[in-house]
C-alpha cells in the first residue's frame, strides 16, 4: 500500500488536507465534474497544448488536468527547500569544478571516465566562467515521496527543465474555478514566478553590460513540444521570444533582427539543447541556433541560461554520485537522498539488474520524458527479454532503480476520489541568490496502479499547494 | 521594439484571416447566383474560382465547375493553400508564432475559430448546409476582427497586422473587378445602360457591397458607378482607395514611431495620390483592365517592399 498524501488510512485525514477536505465534503460531485470539463475547455481555448513527437494526427494534445490539488504543509516545504538549495549549490559548484580544476576527479570521488566519455560534457566549456559564476540558473528537481518523512530526488533537471507554465496555469485555472476555496485555505502564491525569473536572469547579466539588460527567450519554434511554455514565459516576463533565424552576431554581440534594425541581447534564456546552439561549434547543420554565439559567450558578452554543458550535472550516470558530490562541495550530508541506483556499467550491478529486471525500473542514461525506459513489474516477459538484450549490448547506457512505491494523491474520477501515483517538480532559480517558488508541478499517473507520470506517456498534472501555515 | 519575424507573422496572420473571409464571401456569391439566375451556373462558379485566384490549381484537379466541387475546393481543401481551412491553419500558425504580441482575446478568437472551422469543415459539405457553413466562417472571422480591433494597442503590432488585412483586401477587390472588367467596359455601357442585374449583384455581393451600394446610388446600377464605388470611394471599406488610405496611415504611424521613412512610403503615397485625384473617367480612358493589372502588380510589390524595409526576413 503506497503512502497517500491525503489519508493515512480509511479514517485518518492527513493534516495538510484538513481544510480542503472540509470544503470538498460540501461540494456537489456533479458540479465538480462540470468544473473539470470547464477546465478542459479553458485549456483548449487558450491553446495550452503540448506536441507529442511521432504522432502526426493528434499533434497537439492537452495535458490532462485534475482538479484535486496536491497539498504540502509549510513544514514539509521548508525541509524540501533546504534539501533543494543544498543540491543546486552543489550542482553549480560541481559544474564550475568540472570545467576548471576538476578537484572532484582528482580526489577520486567521481570516476574520470564518466566525465571524459560523456556526451553531455562540453570540452568547449573548459576554462569558461559564465557571468556571475552561475552555470545552471533554472532547475526542476524531480522529487518522489514514499512515506511521511521519506522524500527522494529522482532527477536533477539542470538543462532546460519544462513544466513551469503548467504550474502557473494550473493555479490560475483553480482560482478561476474555485475562488471560494482559496479564501478558506491559505495557499502560498506562485504567480510571481515570471517576475522572479526575469529578476534572476537580469542579475546574471554579463559584466560588460551596463544598465538594464535586454533579455530574450530562445525557442526552437512553434513545432517544439514546449512552445506554449516558451511563449508563455516570454510574454509573462515581458521579453522577446526569439528563434535562431532572428539572431546573428553583430559587432561581437548577439543581436536580434527587429523592424528597426539589429538590437543587442544581453541575457538569453535558451530552451534549446546544447547541440543546436551554435552550428559553428556543435551540430553544423543546425538552423535553430546562432552561428558564433559561443565566441560571444566566451568573450563574456552574453549570458546563456542555462550555460552550455550543464547536462553533465544532471546526466543519469552522474546522478548516482550526487550524494558524494553534495558532500564534497557543501561539506554536509545530503538533506534529500537519492534513489538507490545501480550503474549498469559496473559488471556486478549489471548482473544484479539482469537478474532482477522484473522488480526494477531501468532508464537510459541520456533519455528523458519517459522514452526508452522499462518499468519491470509492469512489463511483459517478452518486453523484459527484449530489454535485457539491449541492456547487455550497451550496459553503460543504462541505470536501474528499485520500483519505488510513489506516494498517491486522490484524483477525481467518475466514481469519486481515487488514489493515483504522483511526483513533484519544484522550480528553482539561481542567480546572486537561490529562489524557490512555493509550489511546483505535480505530475500524476492517471491510469490506476501506473507509476509513469510523464505527460508523453499519459500522465496528467495537478495544482500544487504549499500551505501558509 | 518588434522582431522582424514577428512583423512578418502579424502581417501574414491578418492576410490569411482576410483571405478566409473573402473565400467564404466568394462562395456565397456563387451560391446566390446559382439559385437566382437562369443562365448556366457553371460559368458563374468558374468565375468564382478565377476571382479566388485559384483557376490553375483548380484546373489541375477538376474539369467541372459546380457548387459542390468549387465550394469543397475553396473551403475545405487543404492542398489549396488559399482555401478557408488552409488559410485558417496558416493564420493560426502565424498567430502562435507571434502569440506574445497578441492580446489574450485576439489569440483565443483565432484559436477558437480554428477549432470551430476544423470541426465544421471536417467532412464534405452538403449543398443544403452550405449557407450555414458560410455563415459560421464569416462569424468566426468577424469575431477575430472584433477581438483584434477592440483589444489591441494601437502600436506597431497593430500597424503591421492592419497592413496585412488591407493589402489582402485590396488585392481581392481588384481581382474581383478584373475578372468582371468586361462588364464594366465603356464600350458596353459606360454611359449607363442597365445590364443584366445579376452581373452587378455578383460584383457587389462578393465585396459585401450590394446593400450599401443601393444606399449610395439609389439602386441604379451603372458600370461607372459600380467601378467608382469599388475603386475610388473612400467610404466603402473594401474599395481600393479605402484600403490604401489605411495602409498609408499605418505606414505613416510607423515612420513617426521609428523616425524613419522607407521606399515603401514613397510607393504607398504615389498610389494613394492617384486614387485620390483621378476620376473614374480617367481610369476608363486609361483602360480598366490595364489599371487593375497594374494595381495588382503594384500592390504585391508594395507588400514585398514593406517586408524588405521592415526586415521581415
Amino acid at each position: 500500500m503506497a503512502f497517500d498524501e491525503m489519508r493515512l488510512d480509511e479514517s485518518g485525514l492527513r493534516e495538510p488536507y484538513r481544510g480542503y477536505d472540509r470544503w470538498f465534503r460540501q461540494q456537489d460531485p456533479l458540479r465538480l465534474t462540470e468544473k473539470m470539463q470547464d477546465a478542459e475547455r479553458v485549456f483548449r481555448k487558450t491553446g495550452i497544448t503540448f506536441a507529442v513527437y511521432g504522432e502526426e494526427e493528434a499533434s497537439e494534445r492537452l495535458i490532462p488536468f485534475d482538479i484535486v490539488p496536491r497539498i504540502i504543509s509549510g513544514s514539509e516545504w521548508r525541509k524540501l527547500t533546504q534539501g533543494i538549495e543544498q543540491r543546486v549549490q552543489a550542482l553549480n559548484a560541481f559544474l564550475d569544478d568540472i570545467y576548471h580544476r576538476q578537484e572532484i576527479l582528482r580526489a577520486g570521488r567521481v570516476p574520470k571516465d564518466i566525465i571524459a566519455r560523456n556526451e553531455a560534457f562540453l570540452p568547449e566549456m573548459i576554462g569558461v566562467r559564465p557571468p556571475a559564476g552561475v552555470y545552471t540558473h533554472i532547475i526542476g528537481t524531480d522529487i518522489v515521496r514514499t512515506g511521511e518523512n521519506e522524500f527522494f530526488v529522482l532527477e536533477d533537471n539542470a538543462r532546460t527543465p519544462s513544466g513551469v507554465s503548467y504550474m502557473l496555469e494550473n493555479r490560475e485555472t483553480m482560482m478561476q474555478l474555485f475562488p471560494e476555496l482559496f479564501r478558506q485555505v491559505k495557499v502560498m502564491p506562485v504567480e510571481n514566478y515570471p517576475q522572479l525569473l526575469r529578476q534572476s536572469l537580469s542579475a546574471v547579466k554579463p559584466a560588460s553590460c551596463e544598465g538594464v539588460p535586454t533579455v530574450a527567450v530562445l525557442t526552437p519554434g512553434i513545432f517544439n513540444s514546449a512552445y506554449f511554455e516558451h511563449a508563455f514565459l516570454a510574454d509573462q516576463m515581458g521579453v522577446e521570444l526569439v528563434e535562431g533565424q532572428d539572431l546573428r552576431v553583430v559587432d561581437g554581440h548577439v543581436a536580434m533582427r527587429t523592424t528597426e534594425g539589429y538590437k543587442q541581447i544581453d541575457v538569453l534564456y535558451r530552451r534549446l539543447d546544447d547541440a543546436f546552439l551554435d552550428p559553428l561549434t556543435f551540430l553544423p547543420d543546425s538552423v535553430l541556433g546562432v552561428a558564433g554565439i559561443m565566441d560571444v559567450y566566451r568573450a563574456g558578452n552574453i549570458t546563456i541560461a542555462n550555460a552550455p554543458g550543464t547536462g553533465i550535472a544532471d546526466d543519469k550516470a552522474i546522478y548516482s554520485y550526487m550524494p558524494e558530490i553534495i558532500e564534497f562541495y557543501t561539506g554536509r550530508k545530503a538533506v534529500l537522498g537519492n534513489v538507490p541506483t545501480w550503474r549498469c556499467s559496473e559488471p556486478d550491478s549489471l548482473k544484479y539488474v539482469l537478474e532482477h529486471l522484473h522488480e526494477l525500473v531501468v532508464k537510459e542514461v541520456h533519455g528523458s520524458g519517459g522514452y526508452g525506459m522499462l518499468v519491470g513489474p509492469a512489463a511483459s516477459r517478452k518486453e523484459r527479454e527484449d530489454f535485457a538484450r539491449k541492456l547487455s549490448a550497451r550496459p553503460s547506457n543504462y541505470i536501474a532503480q528499485p520500483t519505488l512505491s510513489l506516494s498517491t494523491c486522490p484524483i477525481l474520477t467518475k466514481s469519486g476520489l481515487a488514489p493515483r501515483h504522483v511526483d513533484l517538480r519544484p522550480f528553482v532559480l539561481v542567480s546572486d541568490r537561490i529562489r524557490i517558488v512555493p509550489g511546483g508541478l505535480t505530475r500524476v499517473a492517471l491510469k490506476e496502479g501506473s507509476l509513469v507520470v510523464n505527460s508523453s506517456q499519459g500522465g496528467g498534472t495537478k495544482d500544487t499547494w504549499v500551505l501558509d501555515d | 521594439m518588434l522582431l522582424g519575424r514577428a512583423a512578418n507573422g502579424l502581417y501574414w496572420m491578418s492576410r490569411y484571416i482576410e483571405r478566409a473571409e473573402n473565400m467564404a464571401r466568394l462562395v456565397d456569391t456563387g451560391l446566390r447566383l446559382a439559385l437566382t439566375q437562369t443562365s448556366t451556373s457553371a460559368d458563374e462558379w468558374a468565375s468564382v474560382v478565377t476571382s479566388a485566384g485559384a483557376r490553375i490549381a483548380f484546373a489541375e484537379r477538376y474539369s467541372e465547375f459546380d457548387a459542390v466541387t468549387v465550394s469543397d475546393f475553396l473551403l475545405r481543401d487543404i492542398t489549396n493553400p488559399s482555401s478557408v481551412m488552409a488559410s485558417m491553419e496558416t493564420a493560426r500558425n502565424n498567430a502562435r508564432m507571434v502569440r506574445t504580441a497578441l492580446t489574450r482575446e485576439t489569440w483565443e478568437s483565432i484559436n477558437e475559430a480554428w477549432m470551430a472551422l476544423k470541426r465544421i469543415l471536417a467532412d464534405p459539405i452538403d449543398e443544403r448546409e452550405l449557407p450555414k457553413v458560410l455563415d459560421a466562417i464569416k462569424r468566426e472571422t468577424a469575431l477575430i476582427r472584433g477581438a483584434f480591433q477592440g483589444t489591441m494597442l494601437r502600436n506597431e503590432i497593430f500597424d503591421f497586422a492592419q497592413m496585412g488585412t488591407l493589402i489582402e483586401r485590396a488585392d481581392n477587390t481588384a481581382r474581383i473587378l478584373d475578372v468582371k472588367y468586361y462588364v464594366l467596359l465603356p464600350s458596353v455601357a459606360w454611359v449607363g445602360s442597365s445590364l443584366d442585374n445579376h452581373q452587378w449583384e455578383t460584383i457587389l455581393r462578393s465585396v459585401s457591397a450590394h446593400r450599401s451600394y443601393r444606399w449610395v446610388y439609389e439602386a441604379e446600377y451603372k458600370p461607372a458607378n459600380v467601378a467608382d464605388y469599388l475603386i475610388l470611394d473612400r467610404r466603402m471599406p473594401r474599395s481600393l482607395a479605402f484600403c490604401y488610405r489605411g495602409i498609408a496611415e499605418a505606414l505613416d504611424y510607423l515612420a513617426d514611431a521609428y523616425g524613419q521613412r522607407h521606399a515603401c512610403h514613397q510607393l504607398v503615397h504615389t498610389k494613394l495620390t492617384k486614387l485620390k485625384t483621378c476620376a473614374i473617367k480617367d481610369i476608363f480612358e486609361e483602360g480598366l483592365h490595364e489599371f487593375l493589372t497594374d494595381f495588382i502588380r503594384d500592390n504585391s510589390a508594395l507588400g514585398d517592399q514593406i517586408a524588405k524595409d521592415y526586415r521581415f526576413y
